[in-house]
């Protein structure tokens, strides 16, 4: 069994390792070229367009997804009546398939069917064709991406919250600290490991975004969507130019590699450990 | 004053502002399903019609009827449900297995060998996807439920299975076992009548985690299948986006559909599911 999974996702991380060394057609025989793929990369005017844009991405819906999740977070950790259905109606798109939510949310924009467009102008604006502008499409993916996932760094939240010893707001409570007080000096530092976990996997996923893209844009219009994850399907999977999307993936794991272990050396700086006192 | 200091934030201000804040950010989640719902049953005009119109009117649910004529959709579902049911069986079979091993039997490089299979699930995707392809390809299983079956089990969500399943047998005291020893039960005999009822809830909790991945999974499909007959609900429908044109009103009625067995899942699981999320602090 374990040799099943060593083939799986060992093996081929090699041989991915070994293709991006090589021009690997889809048909024909391939050539060790080296490090040519990477050389190329570094020249290739695409590859800092999409790097561009995913880290466009990312930047602009981590700290819009933890903000907005652990405000979610504060509002229905509290014992208030009916707080079931909030909870549920927000994790709902979570549980969504992405590719339904994407095509929901590109009939949402669209220009002159589109809900959104329609609500404005109602108050008399008339909605820009969101998705086919340039300035404007990546933020609206980023929006539709919020959404979809806010609801699963929200419960991780509500676990951690409920967590906190009640003794520490007693505690804060009998030093005459207030809601923000309490909030910034018991609450955020106790769950400061769960915010750290949330936020070293929402920037991995925001690095591999994809199945939006796909269906929302096309990476488009002119390439202001396309991001990396999207270039190697396309390089890979419509060009068939697997040596140079292996050598692009394996720059996607290298990134993905580097800012885990940076991160896990932040760690020690900013997350609270109990043991310390 | 002795009031104002009361300990709870809920003074009545606050909870209306907390209920208002909560509703808009409910509707802002919900808006796009009703949204959905409501151009399911409208006709090609009408969804143009400005107000917006909530309530369809005529009410054509005979979309409903037409999106099987014009897209392979039974396919589409039948593909979905069977591949789901047996990576779901196929991948809470071998995890409970495994994760078994991993947490009661004692061999020789068991945590190496677990750490190893941990960081395997730091890999991306993408990477292993090519070589994935071309071994596929030279297999002869490309455009085949092959890839689709036994990628997820064996793959990363196998993984995860293996870690969720250990952690359960791991709080199992090991008295209990060596009761069964003496009784003169041998290792499978443990597994199946000792261990699996009490991680009943562990085998509960990767069913719905493993149904739900493998019904929303996008990427596998797209790569591995080119034939419409053989396409998953997400791959198919994400094809017929630009396809049938701006026929909204049928992919919106098939979309509905497509979302029918999550939710019930959901509604079904949900206690069980938002604990998983919790518990385990992660989904993919």
């Amino acid at each position: 069994m374990v040799l099943g999974f060593t083939l799986l996702l060992l093996f081929p991380m090699g041989l991915a390792l070994y293709m991006s060394l090589t021009d690997w057609p889809l048909l024909g025989e391939h050539h060790f070229i080296g490090l040519d793929n990477y050389r190329e990369i570094m020249i290739d005017k695409m590859f800092w367009r999409v790097l561009g844009n995913t880290v466009y991405f990312t930047a602009g819906l981590v700290p819009l997804n933890i903000v907005l999740a652990l405000l979610l977070a504060l509002l229905l950790s509290k014992s208030l009546r009916g707080i079931g259905i909030f909870r549920t109606a927000i994790f709902v798109p979570v549980m969504t398939s992405l590719i339904v939510w994407a095509i929901v949310w590109k009939l949402m924009y669209a220009t002159e069917s589109g809900l959104i467009n329609q609500l404005l102008l109602m108050m008399g604006i008339k909605g820009p064709a969101w998705l086919y502008n340039q300035d404007l499409a990546m933020p609206a993916v980023i929006v539709t991406s919020v959404l979809k996932n806010v609801g699963l760094n929200m419960v991780l939240f509500i676990a951690a919250i409920q967590q906190v010893p009640r003794s520490l707001y007693e505690a804060a409570k009998l030093d005459g600290a207030g809601r923000q007080k309490t909030f910034f000096h018991v609450t955020l530092p106790m769950i400061t490991p769960t915010v750290f976990l949330t936020v070293v996997m929402t920037v991995i996923g925001s690095l591999k975004v994809f199945g939006q893209i796909y269906v929302m844009t096309q990476g488009g219009p002119s390439n202001s969507t396309k991001v990396l994850v999207y270039y190697i399907w396309e390089k890979a999977f419509k060009l068939f130019q697997f040596g140079y999307a292996s050598a692009l993936a394996y720059v996607l794991f290298a990134i993905v590699l580097i800012l885990t272990l940076l991160q896990w050396q932040l760690r020690k700086r900013w997350v609270f450990n109990e043991g310390d006192g | 004053m002795k009031a104002m200091a009361k300990p709870s934030f809920r003074t009545a201000g606050g909870a209306v502002g907390t209920y208002l804040l909560l509703t808009l950010i409910s509707i802002i989640m919900i808006v796009p399903f009703i949204w959905m719902i409501s151009t399911s049953f409208k006709e090609p005009q009408s969804i143009f019609t400005y107000p917006p119109q909530w309530i369809p009117e005529p009410f054509r649910f005979q979309n409903y009827i037409d999106v099987f004529r014009l897209i392979p959709f039974h396919r589409f579902y039948f593909n979905s449900v069977y591949i789901a049911v047996v990576v779901v069986l196929g991948t809470v079979f071998f995890a409970s297995l495994a994760g078994y091993a991993f947490a009661k039997i004692p061999f020789k490089g068991r945590n190496v060998v677990f750490l190893i299979l941990l960081s395997a699930m730091m890999i991306p995707h993408e990477v292993t996807a090519i070589p994935m392809f071309l071994f596929m390809r030279q297999l002869g299983w490309i455009d085949t439920h092959l890839p689709l079956i036994l990628l997820p089990i064996f793959g990363a969500g196998g993984v995860f299975g293996i870690f969720v399943m250990r952690q359960f047998f791991i709080t199992v005291p090991t008295e209990l076992e060596e009761a069964a020893m003496v009784d003169g039960c041998n290792r499978f005999r443990i597994y199946a009548q000792i261990m699996l009822p009490i991680a009943k809830p562990g085998m509960a909790t990767l069913t719905i985690f493993t149904f739900v991945t493998n019904w929303n999974e996008f990427f596998d499909p797209l790569i591995f299948i080119n034939s419409r007959e053989l396409m998953t609900l997400p791959l198919g429908l994400s094809l017929f986006t630009d396809e049938v044109g701006t026929a909204w009103q049928y992919l919106m009625s098939a979309t509905v559909m497509a979302t029918i067995p999550l939710l019930i899942v959901f509604f079904m699981a949900q206690r069980r599911f938002i604990e998983g999320v919790a518990m385990t602090g992660l989904k993919e």
